[in-house]
């Protein structure tokens, strides 16, 4: 066993180093003077003032920010519905159909979602007179509809975890569906929504090809702004904005992982102090 | 269980049904259907540029004629299709040991060690393929480090002054290697955290090396960890657009560049169509073989 774990050791170091090398990299040349991206000039903040004085790109991080608020929204909420259905209703009619629907946007290659929809949203255009032109509306519902599929397929696997004995006792203790629904299954699959939520609030900040099909002029979210930049050459600038985005991730999945720990840690107790006062 | 399920059908219930049912009719399978009956469309000079056959058969195959005959197209399919092989084998290759490794270390270890495999993911794609060009680029700290080691090892005769990495085919495989890298890691960690070490151990006390536990008992029951990190590595790397745009050789063009082109540039719908219905065959076979497998497995326990 002893030299398996070597070989082991050393794939995962060699691996985390593959994984982190250019992340490391891009932040370090963030804080380099020179124009250069590769060549160290000194220490200085520059692209980060630069950054921030730059009007193209704050729009362009407002759109995305805005889009991914409410498409991450509206995709959490029919997600949850269609996870709900697709769990807890049981054997209805066309059921299998939405099961399969969902999860086609999963397995497409993003560039084959991105252009059979915009030919819906052009021949629309055509027989229906909307969308008239492309803009924020089409890239609403073009980021709601991949991120549904996402919230979906999160809602599922936790709904089809937790036991349905619960939400059947309190129906055949009377309770209304509704009063099941609201008071037990919502409570229940509200860490799964939320989880949700920040998956469709991510993928849509993210994403790129989809978009790009799917925007009208003047309509470009961060992630296309920085591709037509990226395409012309590097720049520093481009650095300090993917070393904000590197140090706001960090931060927040430390904090919400520290948070989720302690939570769990407390619930245990709360688990074991019932148990203990059981007897 | 009521018959019908847990709720009553009527009223509300249907609501919570019919939105993301009508939903995905609208934006999920009316695209699909779109697409697929353009593939049979021929191209016209007009707004939209596509008609429909009105003499029998109402079908028109050129646009899959020229697919099987325009040496582009078959140039095209074959570069995709084998960056995403070499693709997903880089990925299994690099993935297999980080993820075996996983199971391996102790429970605070894995936590962190988990928690960076998936960060990359949080942050944005683009940036992450940034980096790399940076690093790639001739005059970088990375290239010039590949080209000391590469001078070294090779006779005088082949010595460089830098390698080309940026623009070529090697640049794409590795950066799409990079980004789906955790798409291959967590699902064959969830398989191989799944499996029971005391089988390693009972193969270890009847005398097996640990190669030949890794071999005949680890490696067979991670299977559907392989498969499913697999599909979820090939799918995406073959109709990669954005990775060969930017560090790719535009002249040797992937499948993705030749739908956005044919689309966006020479306005032949039907022919971006008909590449798209031959891209999801391709890549829908490879899943409904997996699906297959999956439930066989399901049903059958051990072979």
């Amino acid at each position: 066993m002893k030299r398996l774990s070597t070989f082991l050791l050393t794939m995962m170091a060699l691996g985390y180093v593959y994984l982190y090398a250019p992340i490391i990299s891009l932040i370090v040349f963030s804080f380099n003077k020179s124009r250069l991206v590769t060549v160290w000039g000194g220490f200085s903040t520059v692209w980060y003032a630069r950054l921030f004085e730059n009007t193209q790109i704050l729009d362009a991080a407002w759109l995305s920010l805005r889009l991914a608020l409410i498409s991450a929204t509206v995709a959490t909420i029919l997600g949850t519905m269609a996870g709900i259905a697709l769990v807890r209703f049981g054997p209805f009619r066309g059921r299998t159909m939405l099961s399969g629907l969902i999860s086609t946007p999963l397995v497409m290659p993003e560039v084959l979602t991105g252009v059979s929809t915009l030919m819906l949203f052009l021949l629309m255009a055509k027989w229906i007179g909307w969308p008239a032109r492309r803009g924020f509306s089409t890239l609403l519902i073009a980021h709601i509809t991949f991120s549904m599929t996402y919230v979906t397929t999160v809602i599922t696997s936790r709904l089809s975890a937790i036991d349905i004995s619960i939400e059947e006792a309190a129906l055949d203790l009377g309770s209304t569906p509704w009063q099941v629904l609201r008071d037990i299954t919502l409570p229940v699959i509200s860490p799964a929504i939320l989880s949700g939520w920040l998956l469709a609030f991510t993928i849509s900040l993210d994403d790129v090809v989809i978009t790009s099909f799917t925007n009208g002029p003047g309509y470009n979210t961060l992630p296309m702004l920085v591709w037509a930049k990226v395409r012309l050459g590097v720049t520093p600038d481009i650095n300090a904005l993917g070393s904000l985005i590197v140090a706001v991730v960090a931060i927040g999945v430390t904090v919400s992982s520290v948070v989720l720990t302690r939570n769990e840690r407390r619930r245990e107790r709360d688990i074991q102090a019932a148990l203990l006062g059981d007897h | 269980m009521k018959p019908g399920g847990w709720f009553d059908r009527r009223g509300w219930s249907d609501i919570i049904v019919g939105v993301p049912y009508s939903w995905a009719i609208v934006f999920i399978l009316a695209p699909i259907c779109i697409v697929t009956a353009l593939s049979f469309a021929v191209p016209v000079l007009n707004s939209p540029p596509y008609q429909f056959v009105h003499t029998w058969p109402f079908v028109s195959i050129a646009s899959f004629q020229r697919l099987f005959t325009d040496s582009i197209y078959i140039r095209s399919f074959s570069v995709s299709l084998f960056n995403a092989s070499i693709a997903t084998v880089l990925c299994l290759l690099i993935g297999y040991p980080m993820a075996l490794g996983l199971t391996r270390v102790s429970k605070a270890a894995n936590r962190v060690l988990l928690m960076l495999i998936v960060l990359p993911f949080w942050t944005s794609f683009l940036l992450r393929v940034y980096a790399w060009i940076g690093l790639m680029g001739n005059n970088s700290w990375f290239n010039r480090l590949l080209t000391v080691l590469y001078n070294i090892l090779v006779p005088q005769a082949w010595h460089l002054a830098n390698i080309q990495i940026m623009y070529t085919n090697f640049a794409v495989i590795f950066v799409v290697v990079y980004s789906y890298l955790p798409f291959m890691i967590l699902p064959l960690y969830a398989n191989l955290e799944k499996l029971d070490r005391t089988l390693d151990e009972a193969a270890m006390d009847l005398g097996s090396r640990p190669y030949q536990v890794f071999l005949d008992v680890t490696l067979p029951l991670s299977m559907p960890g392989i498969i499913a990190g697999g599909l979820l590595v090939f799918i995406p790397s073959a109709g990669e657009l954005v990775i060969p745009s930017l560090v790719g050789n535009m002249s040797d063009p992937m499948i993705g560049a030749i739908i956005s082109q044919e689309f966006g540039l020479n306005h032949d719908w039907p022919m971006a169509a008909a590449i798209s219905v031959a891209l999801l065959f391709v890549l829908v076979v490879p899943l409904m073989a997996y699906t297959r497998y999956q439930s066989r497995a399901e049903a059958g326990g051990a072979p």
